[in-house]
C-alpha cells in the first residue's frame, strides 16, 4: 500500500483521536464516536444530491466526465452552463399544443394535493369508525383490510386498467384519484392513533347534542393533528412520485405529471440526461419544503400512530 | 371500553351518590339516548362507504378478475382459453421466474439483516439526549425519500457507472480499487447494487419509525437499569428492545411486504432485468409477462404466488415476533 490519501488520512487521524478519548474518559469518546458516525453517514447520504447539483448544471458533453463539478482551470461556458434548466423551462410544441413545465408541476401539485386531501378525509373518517364504533363485521374488516396490503399492487394493475377505460376515465385525473382515494393502510394508521382518544370526550360530545360527523370533525381530527401530518406527508411523497399508475392511465402530453415527463428526457429518443437530473433537482423542492414544515408532526404522528398496539 | 352507547357516566358529578346517579342516569339516557342509538349504528358504515365502496370496485372485482384470469390462457383482448393449472405449472417450472423470485429473497432479507439494523442504530444515535444539530442529521437521513424509486433508480445508474461514478471514485479513495468496476454490468454486482440503492432510499425512512418508538420508551426504567448496574447492550436487550418490539414488528413485517414488492427501483436502475436477468423481481417478471407479452393469465398466476408467499413470510414473522415476546 502507499502513502495514504486525504480520505485514507481523515479516517486515521479521526480513530487515532478517538483512542485519545477513550483513554480519557468513556463518555467523551462515546459522543465523539456519535458525531462523527452521524456525520459521516449525512455526508452520505447527501453526497448523491451534491452530485445531482453538479450534474444538473454540467453541459451535456461533460455530464459523464468528472465525478462532480470539473477543475477550475477546465470550467467555463462550455462545460458549466444553464442550458439544462433552459430547456427544461423552455416551451415545447406537442401534437396538442405548446406545454411546458411549469404545467407539469402544477398537474402533479393538483394530483398530490387533491389526492392527499381526499385520502386524509376518508381514511380518518374509517379510522375513527374501525376505533370507537362497535358494528356488525367490524373483526372481519380490520383482518381483510390488514390481508389487502399484503397484494401486490401489480396484479391489479391490468384488471384496473380495463375498468378504468370500461368506465371511459382514461386520460382523466378520476382514473388516479377514485381508485386512491382511500388505503387500507391510512385506515390502519388512524384507527392507531384514534384508539387512544378517550371515550368520555365523545360521549360528552354526543350529549351536548354533537351531531357523528361534527364529533369527527371538532372532536377527533384536532386530537390526532400530529397523525395527520405523517399521514399527509406520506400520502403526498406517494403521490408526488407515483410513476406506474400516471404513465398506464394518462395520455395527453398535457395532462402528463412531472415523474412521466421527467422519464421521457431519458426515454427511447431523447437521451437527456442533464435536463431529467435539472428536472429532478427542481421536483425535489415541493416535498422538500413540506417536510420541513412537518417534520415535527411527522414524527410525533407516528409515536401517536402505529406505534401503540 | 369503546361501547358508545354506555351510559354517560362522564357527566355524573363525581359527589353524587350511587343511588342519585342511578336515578339521573335513565332519564338522561331517554331524553337524548333516542336520537343518538340509531345514528350510533348508521355512522360507521357510512365513514367506512368510500373505503368499502372503492375495495368493491377497484380491489376486489379485480382480484376476482385476476383470479379467473390466472386459469386462462390470454393472447390478445378477448381470446381466451381455459388451461386449467397450467398457468401455475409453467411458472414454477421456469427458470426465470426461480431466479426472479431467488432475487427477490434475496433482497428481502438483505433489506431485513442489513437495513432494519442500521435504521434501527441511527435511531438510537439521534435518540440521545444530547447532541447538537438533530434535526439537520434527521432531514439528511430522510432526504432521499423526497425522491421516488424512479429518480432513485436512474440517479444510482449514473452514480454506479465505472470511471467517474461517484460509487466507484470513493471506493478507489478509500482503498484503492474499485475504480472499473462495472456494478451493473457484472452480474454479481448487479443485486448488491440495488441493496446499496434500496438502502439509501429507506434507511431514513425505517429510521423515523424506530426514532418515534424509542421516543415512547419510559425512561425511568431505563435509568433503573442503570442504577443497578446494567451495561448499556444489556439496558438495549432488556428495556430498550422489549419496549418497541411492536414497532419492530410492524416495521419487519411492512417492509418485507414492500421488499417482495420491488420493481421500479431495480427497473429503472438497470434499464431493463440486467445483464442475464441478474436484476429479474418477481413484479419484474409479472410486469413483463402482463404489459410486454400481454399474457394475462400468467401474470396473474404469478400475482397469486407472490401473494402466497408474501402472506406466508408475514404470518411466519409475526407468529414468531409474539413467541418472542411472550417467553
Amino acid at each position: 500500500m502507499n502513502t495514504p490519501n486525504e480520505l485514507q488520512w481523515t479516517l486515521i487521524v479521526l480513530a487515532a483521536a478517538f483512542v485519545a478519548l477513550l483513554l480519557v474518559s468513556r463518555r467523551w469518546a462515546t459522543n465523539y464516536a456519535r458525531t462523527v458516525v452521524l456525520i459521516g453517514v449525512g455526508t452520505v447520504m447527501l453526497l448523491p444530491f451534491a452530485w445531482l447539483v453538479c450534474a444538473a448544471f454540467k453541459d451535456a458533453a461533460v455530464l459523464n466526465d468528472y465525478t462532480f463539478l470539473p477543475p477550475v482551470d477546465k470550467i467555463s461556458n462550455k462545460t458549466v452552463n444553464l442550458k439544462n434548466f433552459e430547456t427544461l423551462l423552455g416551451e415545447k410544441q406537442t401534437v396538442q399544443g405548446p406545454v411546458n413545465f411549469w404545467r407539469y408541476v402544477a398537474n402533479s401539485l393538483f394530483l398530490a394535493s387533491a389526492g392527499t386531501f381526499i385520502s386524509l378525509v376518508f381514511s380518518s373518517m374509517g379510522g375513527y369508525a374501525l376505533a370507537k364504533y362497535r358494528f356488525a363485521g367490524r373483526g372481519p374488516l380490520i383482518t381483510f383490510m390488514l390481508a389487502s396490503m399484503t397484494i401486490p399492487g401489480v396484479v391489479l394493475l391490468a384488471p384496473n386498467f380495463e375498468i378504468i377505460w370500461r368506465l371511459g376515465w382514461m386520460d382523466t385525473y378520476k382514473a388516479l384519484l377514485v381508485p386512491g382515494c382511500v388505503s387500507a393502510f391510512g385506515i390502519f394508521l388512524f384507527r392507531q392513533a384514534i384508539i387512544g382518544v378517550p371515550n368520555d370526550l365523545i360521549e360528552a360530545g354526543r350529549i351536548d347534542g354533537c351531531s357523528e360527523f361534527r364529533i369527527y370533525m371538532t372532536l377527533i381530527m384536532p386530537l390526532v393533528r400530529p397523525m395527520t401530518g405523517a399521514f399527509c406527508l406520506i400520502s403526498f411523497l406517494g403521490a408526488w412520485n407515483a410513476f406506474l399508475g400516471p404513465n398506464i392511465f394518462l395520455q395527453s402530453q398535457q395532462k402528463l405529471t412531472l415523474p412521466v415527463v421527467l422519464n421521457q428526457y431519458i426515454g427511447e429518443y431523447s437521451q437527456q440526461y442533464g435536463v431529467f437530473l435539472a428536472g429532478t433537482l427542481l421536483a425535489i423542492i415541493p416535498p422538500a419544503v413540506l417536510f420541513l414544515s412537518l417534520q415535527r408532526e411527522f414524527i410525533g404522528g407516528l409515536t401517536s400512530g402505529a406505534v401503540k398496539q | 371500553m369503546s361501547n358508545p352507547t354506555l351510559t354517560p357516566t362522564a357527566t355524573i358529578p363525581q359527589t353524587a351518590g350511587i343511588a342519585a346517579a342511578t336515578a339521573v342516569v335513565p332519564k338522561q339516557q331517554r331524553r337524548t339516548g333516542g336520537g343518538w342509538r340509531w345514528k350510533v349504528r348508521v355512522t360507521p358504515y357510512l365513514f367506512l362507504l368510500p373505503y368499502v365502496l372503492t375495495t368493491l370496485v377497484f380491489f376486489l372485482y379485480p382480484l376476482l378478475h385476476a383470479t379467473v384470469l390466472a386459469f386462462f390462457q390470454t393472447s390478445g383482448p378477448g381470446r381466451r382459453v381455459f388451461v386449467g393449472t397450467e398457468n401455475f405449472t409453467f411458472v414454477l417450472a421456469d427458470p426465470d421466474f426461480r431466479k426472479a423470485l431467488f432475487n427477490t429473497c434475496l433482497f428481502a432479507v438483505a433489506s431485513i439483516a442489513v437495513q432494519l439494523p442500521l435504521s434501527l442504530g441511527l435511531a438510537m444515535l439521534l435518540n440521545a439526549k444530547h447532541g447538537r444539530m438533530k434535526a439537520f442529521f434527521r432531514l439528511a437521513i430522510f432526504a432521499p425519500n423526497l425522491v421516488g424509486q424512479v429518480f432513485v433508480g436512474i440517479l444510482f445508474a449514473m452514480l454506479f457507472t465505472p470511471r467517474y461514478g461517484l460509487f466507484n471514485r470513493f471506493l478507489h479513495e478509500l482503498i484503492g480499487w474499485g475504480l472499473e468496476m462495472r456494478w451493473l454490468g457484472d452480474p454479481a454486482l448487479v443485486m448488491p447494487a440495488v441493496v446499496i440503492a434500496s438502502l439509501w432510499l429507506y434507511v431514513g425512512f425505517n429510521m423515523i419509525y424506530f426514532l418515534a418508538a424509542l421516543q415512547n420508551v419510559d425512561q425511568s426504567l431505563v435509568e433503573a437499569a442503570r442504577i443497578d448496574g446494567a451495561d448499556p447492550w444489556d439496558i438495549f436487550l432488556n428495556v430498550t428492545l422489549p419496549s418497541i418490539a411492536p414497532v419492530v414488528t410492524f416495521v419487519v413485517v411492512t417492509s418485507t411486504i414492500g421488499s417482495f414488492q420491488l420493481f421500479e427501483l431495480p427497473y429503472t436502475l438497470l434499464q431493463g432485468f440486467g445483464p442475464n436477468n441478474s436484476g429479474l423481481t418477481v413484479v419484474g417478471y409479472l410486469y413483463n409477462y402482463a404489459f410486454d407479452s400481454g399474457d394475462l393469465g400468467t401474470a396473474a398466476a404469478v400475482g397469486w404466488l407472490l401473494t402466497f408467499v408474501i402472506l406466508m413470510v408475514s404470518l411466519a414473522q409475526i407468529r414468531l415476533s409474539r413467541k418472542v415476546s411472550d417467553d
